[in-house]
């Protein structure tokens, strides 16, 4: 899986949870202040992306995803097969 | 598993008790809480909540909802022979409430217990209730979910404080020839009690709530289809869902896990009531079948869950 790939699945992900537009879902942006995505939903959004992509998002680290490219990398980095 | 019961057990009467005051979600932010009513309603679903005069109690509140239930049931305080109280919100340990509420309502010297499940706990009692009908230990119980929450918040825990209210309701139990209450699935999780509660030394409910979040609408959705696999029906089927009331976005992303049709009303008690713990549930019911979306026989999924942590929840026929 590329790190497209994983940005592709984690904007469904966003879209599907807290309604933004796939397309609005790129690196450079912050859940919180640009997406409009709150605490909770960053749960939801953290528990679907663990099915999705096999991974563990404890709530101590996801306080650290602040943009959708930190997720993505952590997604990565947390071991997802690439 | 229901092959070796005596006899099936229903639910015959529902009765509430709301206490009059409002707080709204603007008193809290008056009061100086550094909160906006547009926050909370987004974060909880919570408009206002009730809160009990000095003069109501989890005993007055109780015996309230109690004799209402009876009443709607057509029972007299002679033919009810058990009262179980689930709460956890009593100021004293002991004794427990569930005594005095028999004795309010002129059922003295009937078994009386109360059964502390936390948010849990209206349908831990409702399914020792059903067992005890089933068996034959009792005839006609009654069941009573009574909370005063805000005896126990900390107004300035802004966490906590826009969450809890206080209220009661209840159920009369009795002997049936279908299958009126559905068997239980339930289960806790010891390792999750400090994610929500009154700590060691602490006076006042404090909750890690992104946790109990998490755990809410990843693990209790096995626990909503078995209840229904137990009762030998699909989510499909269900005519309305009754979750216990403690964020709307819990129950929006339980509603979302479990699939549910546009067929199945989820019933929606918490913008006006906040989360009531162990009466929630039934304050839920009740409000449901006052709004007539729910006819007499249409199978509800109960699913109360909470601190402990606890839940379990079965599948009942609407009275």
């Amino acid at each position: 899986m590329t790190e497209q790939d994983i940005l592709n699945g984690l904007a469904t992900i966003v879209n599907e949870i807290a309604g933004v537009p796939v397309g609005d879902v790129t690196p450079t942006k912050s859940f919180i202040d640009d997406l409009d995505v709150d605490s909770l939903a960053m749960v939801e959004i953290a528990t679907a992306a663990e099915d999705h992509f096999g991974v563990r998002i404890p709530d101590d680290d996801l306080k650290d995803l602040r943009t959708v490219g930190d997720a993505v990398a952590y997604i990565e980095k947390a071991g997802v097969a690439v | 598993m229901t092959a070796s019961v005596l006899r099936h057990a229903r639910i015959s009467g529902v009765g509430e008790h709301r206490p009059a005051q409002v707080l709204s979600n603007d008193d809290l932010a008056a009061k100086g809480l550094d909160t906006t009513d547009e926050w909370i309603r987004t974060r909880t679903g919570i408009s206002s909540r009730r809160v009990a005069a000095a003069t109501e109690s989890v005993i007055t509140m109780g015996a309230d909802a109690a004799a209402k239930a009876m009443a709607e049931a057509g029972v007299d305080a002679a033919e009810i022979d058990l009262l179980v109280l689930a709460t956890c919100s009593m100021r004293n340990a002991i004794p427990g409430g569930a005594a005095r509420i028999a004795s309010a309502v002129g059922a003295r010297g009937i078994g009386a217990f109360d059964l502390n499940a936390a948010c849990g706990g209206f349908s831990y009692a409702l399914s020792v209730a059903a067992d005890a009908v089933r068996c034959g230990t009792a005839q006609r119980v009654v069941v009573v979910g009574s909370e005063k929450l805000t005896d126990w918040i900390d107004w300035t825990d802004r966490g906590t404080c826009i969450l809890f209210g206080d209220g009661a309701a209840a159920v009369l139990v009795e002997p049936s020839d279908s299958m009126g209450i559905g068997p239980v699935a339930w289960g806790s999780d010891g390792d999750g009690h400090a994610l929500v509660g009154v700590p060691e030394g602490d006076w006042a409910i404090r909750m890690d709530g992104q946790a109990v979040f998490r755990w809410a609408t990843t693990e209790l959705t096995p626990v909503a289809r078995r209840a229904c696999e137990l009762a030998g029906i699909t989510t499909d089927e269900l005519a309305a869902f009754v979750p216990h009331q403690a964020n709307t976005r819990i129950v929006a992303a339980m509603a979302r896990a479990l699939r549910l049709p546009e067929s199945v009303v989820i019933a929606h008690d918490i913008a006006e009531t906040g989360n009531t713990s162990a009466a929630s549930v039934p304050l839920a019911l009740s409000r449901l079948i006052a709004s007539g979306q729910v006819k007499s026989g249409d199978p509800a999924l109960l699913l109360a869950f909470g601190a402990g942590l606890t839940y379990a929840g079965q599948v009942i026929r609407i009275p």
